[in-house]
């Protein structure tokens, strides 16, 4: 019964297997030899990127920018899943499709949308002139900053679902509890209620982390030529340079240091959810 | 339990004010950007300046000339319906097969499925070129699909296992000791239980394939041009008003299909 069971995953499995994991083996093989033709081993490219300070701080920069376009989303998402676990149905729906609309509308069209925003004769700079704050044009296109906040807008609803699926599950009896024994409201936000939506909060972490360190078109738009994270910097070897071993090698990099950085706050989430047990 | 005294509990309100003007600005920046590209693109002049100096609908009527852009649009449909389409019923019958089984291969084959979301996919959108490649082809349609499949099978599995996972188990066995075949019951019992949750995940697959760059940049060539592809080079080459208008359609086509997929699957539920 379970196997037959099993047994309807096979399509699937199969494709995975032809088209993903093969793939991903044959980028591990092309990455370890030195050119597409002759098959000879090395880890020249390997060498190569971790003793050029160039390649090694690209990575850096892109581990660095998906940790700060995170954490301004869990700063900006937890209210809204916070105030959303609290609205009435419809307002509920509303919010949720508030914060769902930039992920389904085309990365390409979002990130358009803020180059119209942030440009120099753009909508914010025209605001921040008009009101006096700045003497001339603000530079938001173009600066990391401008890709953190374009970045922490697309991946919003990665961080706010997870939370509000956790926050709905808390018992609200336990805040009431909290609030009867003299704890204010703040101290209950603070002491009981996030301490129990850290799964939440670390399943948003990571679904939000992947995207943003991953986000190619709003990197490439808003970054412009002169940022260049590791999706650019592949991009750029394996079809500007043309250099597929060494773009081979990046990718592989790349994949791996993203894994270690999900097992990483997979461990922290196994790890609180053992603490909450004990 | 003691009621509060009748005197306004500041600290309390503090709370919900601080979240509440948090979530306000949240939702500010989360909406701006597509009312901005939306009011832009009915501009009557040919900057892209905001807002408009005037309105009018002429880049609008200069999509119907667009034939490289149309060509481009007809493509991501094409895509779009195919991926969505092999990733439901690949998706489905997948997750059918892992759902309520604790043992290891099912654990690991869910894994598997689902590392498309965390893995970067221009990574393996350019692992899919060098293995067509080193297969000795081109990359084309049927590769692309495939593809696209990987990265949007996903959002099927979720949603799916989340709507079984809600399933009593006892209706299997009543509909088997009624008689009825494994198929007959999944047919007729399972998939009307489950469709929103299969609805919701097409949904977001569909949006997925339809709007994936990392792995098309890779797996098509001019001939199989997809749309955001097509954008994003007018973006980076020129910042052409047709482009707004482009926007505004997609724009405009997401959020109906948003409203219908609330409306019959469910969405923002599923979604969680």
């Amino acid at each position: 019964m379970e196997w037959r069971r099993l047994s309807l995953a096979l399509p699937l499995a199969a494709l995975f297997v032809v088209f993903f994991i093969a793939p991903l083996f044959v980028l591990l093989g092309v990455s370890l030899s030195t050119d597409m033709d002759t098959h000879t081993f090395t880890f020249a490219h390997y060498v190569k990127f971790f003793t050029d300070r160039f390649n090694y701080s690209i990575l850096t920069d892109t581990l660095l920018l998906g940790l700060k376009a995170t954490a301004v989303c869990f700063v900006f998402g937890y209210p809204v899943a916070w105030i959303a676990a609290r609205a009435r149905p419809g307002l509920q729906s509303i919010l949720l499709l508030a914060v769902i609309l930039p992920i389904m509308t085309s990365v390409v069209v979002r990130t358009f949308a803020w180059i119209v925003i942030l440009g120099r004769q753009g909508l914010l700079n025209q605001i921040v002139l008009g009101l006096g704050l700045s003497e001339e044009p603000l530079r938001l296109l173009f600066t990391e900053w401008g890709v953190v906040i374009v970045l922490a807008q697309v991946q919003m609803p990665l961080m706010v679902l997870p939370i509000l699926s956790i926050l709905a599950k808390i018992d609200p009896n336990l805040a009431d509890a909290s609030r009867a024994l003299g704890a204010g409201e703040w101290r209950t936000l603070w002491r009981v209620t996030l301490p129990l939506s850290v799964p939440g909060v670390i399943a948003g972490w990571i679904l939000t982390y992947a995207a943003c360190v991953t986000a190619f078109v709003t990197q490439s738009l808003i970054g412009g030529a002169r940022l260049v994270y590791m999706p650019l910097h592949i991009y750029q070897q394996a079809v500007g340079a043309n250099n597929w071993p060494f773009a081979a090698a990046i990718s592989i990099i790349f994949m791996i240091a993203v894994l270690c950085v999900v097992a990483g706050l997979n461990l922290l989430a196994a790890k609180s959810q053992r603490h909450a047990q004990a | 339990m003691r009621k509060p005294e009748p005197q306004v509990d500041w600290e309390a309100r503090s709370v919900t004010i601080v979240l509440g003007v948090m979530t306000a600005t949240a939702v500010v920046v989360l909406i701006a950007p597509s009312v901005v590209i939306l009011l832009t693109s009915f501009t009557d002049s040919a900057s892209l300046r905001f807002p408009p100096p005037g309105f009018s609908l002429r880049w609008y009527r200069a999509l119907f000339d667009a034939d490289q852009m149309q060509a481009a649009a007809w493509n991501s449909l094409l895509v779009a319906l195919w991926s969505t389409l092999l990733s439901a019923v690949l998706g489905v019958a997948a997750a059918v097969a892992v759902s309520r089984s604790r043992s290891w291969t099912a654990r690991a084959l869910d894994g598997l499925f689902m590392s498309p979301l965390l893995l970067p996919a221009l990574a393996f959108g350019f692992a899919a070129l060098i293995f067509v490649y080193r297969m000795g082809m081109r990359p084309n349609l049927l590769f692309l699909i495939f593809g696209h499949v990987i990265v949007c099978v996903p959002f099927v599995i979720r949603t799916t296992l989340a709507a079984l996972s809600q399933l009593d188990a006892s209706l299997e066995d009543a509909s088997i000791s009624l008689g009825a075949t494994p198929a007959m019951h999944f047919r007729r019992v399972t998939l009307p239980l489950i469709s929103r949750g299969v609805g919701a995940g097409a949904f977001l697959a569909f949006m997925a394939s339809f709007d994936n760059v990392p792995v098309s940049l890779f797996l098509a060539d001019e001939r199989t041009e997809v749309l955001p592809i097509h954008l994003w080079q007018q973006i980076e080459t020129n910042l052409d008003v047709r482009t707004a208008a482009a926007s505004g359609v997609i724009i405009v086509v997401t959020m109906a299909l948003m409203a219908l997929a609330e409306r019959f699957a469910g969405l923002s539920k599923q979604m969680r």
